[in-house]
């Protein structure tokens, strides 16, 4: 049985399709949830100059490969936008299971970080700062697992050559999840 | 946004240049200079950022609309921002106790 499209789907008043545009207005109000994480931390950290000391037991070393990661991640799926542009289906597939095995590999190296930290006594009580870390870091990844749950959904109907678009979409959303790492990274590995 | 709005954007050169600006991002803070770390830490984290959004995310040839939806955003952090600041950066005043300086909020562990 199918269903017809809900009519948010099928019309546009601003120009922009409304798949696109509701994914702009999520990255907005996603932008107040990092951004008030990351205000919160700056002025933490402005206040208080000893969380440079605990920042200093973060691994520069996985936050650096993991923004490689990410950032090849965010190569693949704009490929792969590319690609269902020209509805060449089978690349388009391809590229976004690679994206989604970067996003398995960004997760593995995050568990190591985590388990080093935990086993060291860096827990999420320790301190404000390690509470911030684990925020942060979870809440971003939590999202890195919704955006590979997404594109392990759409990419079976990209490979039949339908909705096509919704490549455009979750390569929207995982490129703000690049962008929010790519803050993260500073903020947590590099400035100690 | 069609193919052809955005087919001459090389990909693979701006995920080169992302990288590069991951490498400086590293070497940056080994040099130990306070000022440096801050440029190359932060303000490359926002150039890279906005490569990000400009070239993978086509916010350069995106519609105005989509910038005012942003901005909508960023203006509610601004708010945020400054209903926080007051709170966290200023810590005096008759009503204020300050159990870090007195190390008497063994809970918090600041």
């Amino acid at each position: 049985m199918s269903f017809p499209k809900p009519i948010a789907t099928t019309r546009e008043v601003t120009g922009i399709p409304t798949g696109r545009l509701a994914v702009w207005w999520v990255i907005a109000s996603e932008i107040v949830i990092f951004g008030g994480l990351v205000t919160c931390y700056l002025l933490m950290r402005l206040k208080h100059v000893s969380w440079g000391d605990e920042a200093a037991n973060t691994s520069t070393a996985a936050g650096a490969l993991n923004t490689f990661v990410l950032l090849t991640s965010s190569l693949f799926i704009v490929l792969a936008h590319a690609a269902a542009e020209k509805r060449d289906t089978v690349k388009s597939f391809k590229f976004i299971w690679y994206t989604i095995g970067m996003g398995g590999v960004f997760l593995v190296v995050k568990a190591y970080e985590y388990t080093t930290e935990i086993t060291h006594g860096y827990t999420i009580f320790k301190s404000v700062f390690w509470s911030f870390y684990y925020t942060a870091t979870g809440l971003h990844a939590l999202h890195v697992i919704g955006g590979m749950v997404i594109m392990a959904i759409i990419s079976f109907d990209v490979k039949k050559g339908k909705e096509l678009q919704r490549v455009e979409l979750i390569g929207l959303y995982w490129h703000f999840v690049d962008i929010v790492w790519i803050f993260l990274f500073p903020l947590l590995y590099i400035a100690k | 946004m069609t193919a052809e709005s955005h087919g001459h954007t090389n990909y693979v050169k701006i995920w080169g240049i992302l990288l590069v600006l991951l490498v400086i991002s590293l070497v940056g803070p080994e040099l130990e200079i306070p000022v440096l770390t801050l440029i190359t830490a932060f303000g490359i984290a926002v150039v890279k950022a906005v490569m990000v959004a400009a070239y993978f995310m086509h916010l350069n040839i995106e519609k105005k609309y989509i910038w005012y939806v942003l901005i909508s955003g960023i203006v509610a952090l601004l708010v945020l921002f400054a209903g926080l600041s007051s709170d966290i950066m200023v810590d005096d005043g008759a009503n204020w106790q300050d159990c870090i300086a007195t190390s008497s909020c063994v809970e918090q562990r600041l």
